[in-house]
C-alpha cells in the first residue's frame, strides 16, 4: 500500500499524470474549438456570419451543442444489432484518444527544475511510435464499419463499406510515405525523428523533412498529407458521410451522445493527423526565435496552420467521384509513394546522409 | 489514454441514457430512408469489388510491413539491399500491372463491359447505362 502511495507521490508520476490529463482535456477542447472554427471559417468563406448568438461571437456554441446532444433522445432502429450499435462510437472515441498518446509535442523539460531528470512532453514515449499511431488510427475504421453494419440501414451500410474501402486504399500510400521519412531519419520514434530536424541548411532553410533530399521529402509530404485527409474522411474525400449521396453515411441512424462521440472522434483524428504531420515533416517543436523550452508554442502554431488547411480544403475542393477516388489512390498515390521511397533510398545512400 | 477514452465513451452513453427522454414509436425505430417506409433489409449483396480491394490491400499491406525493417536497416545493407528491395518491388509490379489490366482498380462506368463495347456513347447508350435495360 505504501508502495503505491510512494509511487503516486513521486514527482515524475505527478507530472506524468498531469501531462496525461492536460493532453486529454486539450484534445476534448480542441475538438470543440475545431467545430467552432470550422463553422466560422465556413461562414467566412461563404460570406455569412456563422454562429454568433451563444456567448461572445458565438464562442459558447460548441458547449451549447454538447448540452443539447446530451439531453436528446437515443434512437435505435429496431432491426439494428444492439451491442455493436452501442460499441461502435465507443471504439471510435477510444481509438481517437489513444492515437494521440505517442505524439510528442515539446522538448524534454524539467518543469523549471521541479523534476530531477528531464521528462519528455508526451503521454507515452514509445520507440516505435510511428507504427503504434499507424496501427491505432487503422483501428478507427472498425468503429465506422461496425456503425454502418450494426445500424442495418442502407445508407449506413453503404457509408461503412465505402469508408473501409477508402481507408484501406489510402493506408498503403500513407504507410509508404511514412516509411520514406522513417528511413531518412533512421528511426521509428517520433521524438528522434523530430530531433533529427533541428538546425538549418546554409543557415537559412530549416532542416525539416519537407525540404530533405528535395524533392523527395516534399513529395512524401504531399502524399502523406493527401492520404491523411483521406484517412480522416475529410472533404474532398468525405465519402463515408457524403451528405448529398448518403444522407449522413455511417452515422445516419445515430443520435444524441453516440452521434456526439463520432463527431468528437472525427475532430480528434484530424488534430492527431495534423500533429503527426507536424512532427514528421515540419520539424515539430523546432523553429526560430522561440527557445527550445517553449518549443510547444511552435508546435501549436504549426498544428493550427495545418488544421486551418483542413478547413480550407473542405470549402475549396469539390468531392471526388468514387471511381476517381479509387483511381487516385491506387493508380497515382501508391506508385508515386513507392517510387519516391526507392529514389530517396538511393539518395540517402548516394549522399551518405 | 485508452482508459480515459473509454471513460468518455461509456460515460457519455450512460449520462445521455439517464437524462435523455425515451419514448420510442415504430416510426422512430425504423431505418431512415428519406421518410419512406423502409424497403426490405439493408444487408443485401454488395459489389464484389469491395472484397477484391480488401484482398489486394492485404497483399500490399504486407509488402509495406516488410518495408519497415528494410527501411530501418537500409544504411547497413547499402546498395545491395536497395537492389534486393527493388527486385522485390519488381515482382510486385507484375501483380500490380495484372490487377490494373484486369480492371480491379476501375470503379467507374468504364469498368462495365456493356459500356465499354458500346458504340461511342450517344444519348441512348448513356440513358440505357443510367437507367438499366428495363426502361
Amino acid at each position: 500500500m505504501s508502495g503505491v502511495l510512494d509511487w503516486l507521490t513521486m514527482p515524475q508520476t505527478i507530472f506524468f499524470l498531469a501531462v496525461t490529463g492536460v493532453v486529454f482535456l486539450a484534445l476534448q477542447v480542441s475538438a470543440a474549438v475545431f467545430v467552432y472554427a470550422e463553422r466560422k471559417v465556413a461562414a467566412f468563406m461563404q460570406q455569412r456570419y456563422g454562429p454568433y448568438l451563444v456567448g461572445p461571437k458565438g464562442l459558447l456554441q460548441p458547449i451549447a451543442d454538447i448540452v443539447k446532444l446530451v439531453f436528446k433522445e437515443e434512437l435505435r432502429p429496431k432491426a439494428a444489432d444492439g451491442l455493436l450499435f452501442a460499441a461502435a462510437p465507443v471504439i471510435s472515441a477510444i481509438a481517437a484518444f489513444a492515437a494521440f498518446a505517442p505524439v510528442p509535442f515539446g522538448a524534454s523539460t524539467t518543469f523549471f527544475g521541479l523534476l530531477p531528470e528531464p521528462m519528455p512532453l508526451q503521454v507515452a514515449d514509445i520507440n516505435v511510435a510511428v507504427l503504434v499511431i499507424f496501427a491505432i488510427t487503422s483501428m478507427g475504421v472498425y468503429g465506422i464499419v461496425l456503425a454502418g453494419w450494426a445500424s442495418n440501414s442502407k445508407y449506413s451500410l453503404l457509408g461503412g463499406l465505402r469508408s473501409s474501402a477508402q481507408m484501406i486504399s489510402y493506408e498503403l500510400a500513407y504507410g509508404m510515405s511514412l516509411a520514406t521519412i522513417c528511413m531518412i531519419a533512421g528511426s521509428l520514434s517520433l521524438r528522434e525523428i523530430v530531433d533529427a530536424q533541428a538546425g538549418y541548411y546554409f543557415g537559412v532553410i530549416p532542416k525539416w523533412n519537407v525540404f530533405v533530399l528535395f524533392p523527395t521529402g516534399f513529395i512524401a509530404f504531399l502524399v502523406f498529407g493527401t492520404a491523411g485527409v483521406a484517412e480522416t474522411n475529410r472533404a474532398p474525400f468525405d465519402f463515408p458521410e457524403a451528405e448529398q449521396e448518403l444522407v449522413a453515411g455511417y452515422h445516419t441512424e445515430y443520435s444524441s451522445m453516440k452521434f456526439a462521440l463520432f463527431f468528437l472522434a472525427e475532430y480528434i483524428n484530424m488534430v492527431t493527423a495534423a500533429a503527426v504531420t507536424t512532427n514528421l515533416f515540419l520539424g515539430g517543436w523546432h523553429g526560430p526565435l522561440i527557445p527550445e523550452a517553449y518549443g510547444w508554442i511552435w508546435f501549436l502554431i504549426k498544428l493550427f496552420v495545418l488544421c486551418f488547411v483542413y478547413l480550407w480544403l473542405r470549402w475549396t475542393l469539390p468531392r471526388f467521384r468514387y471511381d476517381q477516388l479509387m483511381a487516385f489512390g491506387w493508380k497515382l498515390l501508391l506508385p508515386l509513394a513507392t517510387i519516391n521511397l526507392l529514389v530517396s533510398a538511393a539518395g540517402v545512400l548516394y549522399f551518405g546522409l | 489514454m485508452v482508459a480515459l477514452g473509454a471513460v468518455v465513451g461509456l460515460g457519455g452513453l450512460v449520462i445521455s441514457g439517464l437524462v435523455g427522454p425515451s419514448n420510442p414509436t415504430p416510426e422512430k425505430e425504423a431505418a431512415y430512408e428519406c421518410g419512406m417506409p423502409p424497403v426490405g433489409d439493408a444487408r443485401e449483396r454488395q459489389s464484389v469489388k469491395f472484397y477484391l480491394i480488401a484482398m489486394i490491400f492485404l497483399l500490399f499491406d504486407i509488402e509495406v510491413a516488410f518495408l519497415y525493417p528494410w527501411a530501418m536497416a537500409m544504411r547497413d545493407l547499402g546498395w545491395p539491399g536497395l537492389l534486393q528491395i527493388t527486385l522485390f518491388f519488381a515482382i510486385l509490379v507484375v501483380g500490380y500491372a495484372y490487377i490494373w489490366r484486369k480492371g480491379v482498380l476501375d470503379w467507374g462506368p468504364e469498368s462495365d463491359p456493356d459500356y465499354k463495347h458500346a458504340p461511342r456513347p450517344g444519348p441512348a447508350v448513356i440513358k440505357r447505362y443510367r437507367y438499366g435495360t428495363r426502361h
